[in-house]
């Protein structure tokens, strides 16, 4: 049979219990985010916040305990990532090391990395990046070429990686990078490993590109002969391809492929009771925001059940982006200079901008639309 | 395993053998010439699926709502052949008022609306005000669905036979929320029979030496595709989960939800499926229009998307922003 299928999951009383305080923590917070604040949310980075977050337990949530961690479910990670998601957090700064550094790192790394990082991440004091595309290598990225050559004790790497977000302001990042020829263009997915660099190494420069919203948000780095010592290896030499895959699955994941938008939604609605042809427009983002939410619930599920649900992400992550970008446009014909509030017409300009990103980051629509058809049994 | 999961695994194996035996391409088409599938309802009798959403003690199999989103589901995949998901809850309804439901079809007259199969109906049974009304007979005043040809008549005015009154659970409008259900439901399954023969055509029909479904163009309609037949069938089985915890009147932002969702994904797929079929689904001969046809019927019954959706509009702007995510995180 054709398709997927999604198992409802409930979320249990325990994670339900979070919710209060988090609204708690979050309207206090919220008072200082500027529309703009607001419409980055999880690109956008605040360390000061992160640690915050960090010091009440809701970074790592799921470790265990010897790391730091809170040895607590995954669905109670998903209510502290949904709600700070709903109101548009600036969690940037730990989104990447909660979402998937972390998790490789525990998953794959060695007890070493695992004590020097994790514990780090979990406070809110180590921001991460991710070092995946390059210039030359985007949707096709196995064809990648920024090369770790083996020296006395460690890597000396070479090249470029590009568009990583907030990579100027990390400390460290987790960089896929070609340790040896591919054997034959046809297998360029060997040979490939995955690194952890600190983003201050002599011999790194990261120079901010600006987006299109003026945004120092994403860079370009380059490495000349940047050293990395053998202990920051993550996983097994010449296996980075399978490791950076399954780090994509737990990256598409989450909440935030569907929820980017949701605040404006939210800061419009009083304004929009003004509107005669709200109902109808309104009604539809609501059916479609709930249903999105129980795939993406079954998809924490199936994490929490220790599976790698890669295809049931590509496709709630397709799904999803298609929603938070169809919203600020289908908003944005129900508001009225004048009778709308000014910082709901900003929120929903920013979010216009903000939200073509959504269906690159992370993999292409064009890309997740391939997955899902293979998955069809396409061929 | 509950023992009410595994009845409902025993019973949803026993419907899919049933109308994988009993119903394909042949039937639907009968159906559109107004022949009745006898042996195929008589076996659904015997199963006791017609009564399946009653409780156990008034004669029935005791189900939830949610059970029966998965057995209207496979019945939607096969283009639901019989009247069984409105002869389910015409049962459920009657039980609810107390009325002790009749052997054979059970017709359900949503708002005024057709019957599907009423010609064939031993009693139809409608919501006014809050209660159950029984009509004895047929309905008599015989006619077609639009779109997809089926049987669908009009009961003729009389005095019903009986009458009961529902419980708060189940709310005025009961049929409307139980009808708009079974519409999602079963548009979840004949979404899926698309895909599945969308697919399959895809990786058969060859041009330009290889088959279709090797062309990206392609493969990225039918990925889309699958966003949307994953999320209908989501939205049907939560909106069956809400119905079994809060009643159907409590259920009625999931029900809305799930009615919205289906009937938007039912236009968005036939015409992916339509595009990728080109020349040869647009034929009476190929089946797809047995389907196509039949998800364009139902993404009208029971009220189309927009209903549903200002109404959830409605409700969302009136309760305001403030409450927009404290709503949606509450169930």
């Amino acid at each position: 049979m054709a398709g997927l299928r999604f198992e409802l999951r409930d979320i249990p009383p325990e994670a339900e219990a979070l919710r209060a305080e988090l609204r708690g923590f979050l309207a206090e917070a919220g008072r200082a985010w500027s529309p703009r604040v607001r419409a980055y949310s999880w690109m956008g980075f605040d360390r000061d916040f992160s640690r915050e977050v960090g010091k009440r337990g809701w970074i790592g949530m799921t470790w265990p305990k010897a790391y730091g961690g809170g040895e607590r479910t995954a669905l109670e990670r998903y209510v502290v990532l949904e709600e700070m998601l709903a109101v548009g957090a600036p969690v940037g700064a730990h989104w990447i090391g909660d979402r998937q550094s972390g998790p490789l790192i525990l998953r794959l790394g060695t007890e070493e990395q695992r004590r020097e990082f994790l514990p780090r991440i979990v406070s809110g004091e180590l921001a991460f990046a991710i070092g995946l595309s390059e210039p030359d290598s985007g949707s096709d990225l196995a064809s990648l070429r920024t090369r770790a050559e083996k020296v006395p004790g460690g890597w000396k790497i070479n090249g470029r990686k590009v568009w990583t977000t907030n990579a100027h302001k990390c400390d460290f990042m987790i960089a896929l990078l070609r340790t040896a020829p591919a054997p034959d263009p046809k297998q360029k997915h060997q040979g490939l490993s995955q690194f952890l660099v600190d983003c201050r190494s002599s011999g790194i420069t990261i120079r901010p590109i600006l987006d299109l919203l003026g945004e120092e948000g994403f860079n370009e780095i380059t490495f000349d002969d940047v050293f990395v010592p053998d202990s920051l290896l993550v996983g097994k030499e010449g296996n980075g391809w399978e490791q950076a895959t399954a780090e994509l699955a737990f990256e598409r994941a989450g909440p935030e492929r569907y929820l980017s938008s949701l605040p404006l939604l939210t800061a419009a609605l009083d304004d929009l009771r003004a509107e005669p042809a709200a109902p109808e427009t309104v009604g539809r983002l609501l059916a479609r925001a709930g249903t999105l939410r129980q795939m993406s619930l079954a998809v924490a599920g199936m994490l929490q059940d220790g599976k790698t649900p890669a295809r049931e992400a590509a496709l709630v992550k397709d799904a999803g982006n298609d929603y938070e970008q169809v919203l600020p446009e289908t908003l944005r014909e129900l508001m009225q200079p004048g009778r709308t509030p000014e910082e709901v017409l900003e929120m929903q300009r920013l979010m216009t901008m903000v939200a073509r990103s959504y269906s690159l980051r992370g993999g292409t629509r064009e890309i997740l639309r391939g997955i899902i058809a293979r998955q069809l049994g396409l061929r | 395993m509950s023992e009410t999961d595994d009845l409902r695994a025993i019973l949803l194996d026993q419907v899919e053998r049933l109308l994988t035996d009993r119903a394909g391409p042949d039937t639907l088409r009968a159906n559109e010439r107004g022949v009745w599938p006898e042996a195929l309802w008589a076996e659904a009798e015997a199963l006791g699926l017609p009564t399946a959403l009653a409780p156990e003690e008034k004669g029935g199999a005791g189900l939830g709502w949610g059970d029966v989103v998965a057995i209207w589901h496979v019945l939607g995949r096969h283009g639901a052949p019989i009247p069984l998901g409105e002869s389910m809850v015409a049962a459920a309804l009657l039980a609810a008022g107390g009325i002790a439901p009749r052997p054979g079809p059970l017709g359900l007259a949503v708002a005024g609306a057709p019957v599907p199969w009423g010609r064939r109906a031993a009693a139809v049974v409608m919501v006014s005000g809050g209660a159950v009304l029984l009509q004895p007979g047929p309905a008599t005043r015989q006619g077609l669905a639009p779109t997809s040809r089926e049987p669908a008549d009009r009961v003729a005015p009389g005095v019903p036979a009986d009458e009961g009154r529902l419980p708060e659970r189940f709310g005025p409008e009961a049929d409307l929320l139980a009808g708009a259900l079974l519409n999602a439901a079963r548009i979840a399954g004949a979404l899926e029979a698309v895909l599945d023969m969308t697919v399959d055509y895809a990786n058969t029909r060859k041009q330009f030496g290889r088959p279709i479904g090797g062309f990206q163009a392609v493969q990225q309609l039918l990925a889309r595709a699958a966003g949307e037949v994953a999320a209908v069938a989501v939205a049907a089985s939560h909106a069956g989960r809400a119905a079994d915890r809060y009643g159907l009147a409590g259920a009625a932002f999931e029900i809305a939800s799930a009615k919205v969702v289906a009937g938007e994904a039912a236009g968005t797929v036939a015409a992916i499926a339509h595009q990728v079929h080109a020349a040869i689904g647009f034929t009476d001969e190929h089946a797809l229009h047995l389907f196509t046809r039949r998800l364009w019927e139902w993404r009208d019954g029971c009220g189309a998307e927009r209903v549903w959706a200002r109404r959830l509009g409605q409700a969302a702007l009136e309760r305001g922003g403030a409450a927009l995510w404290p709503d949606l995180t509450a169930r």
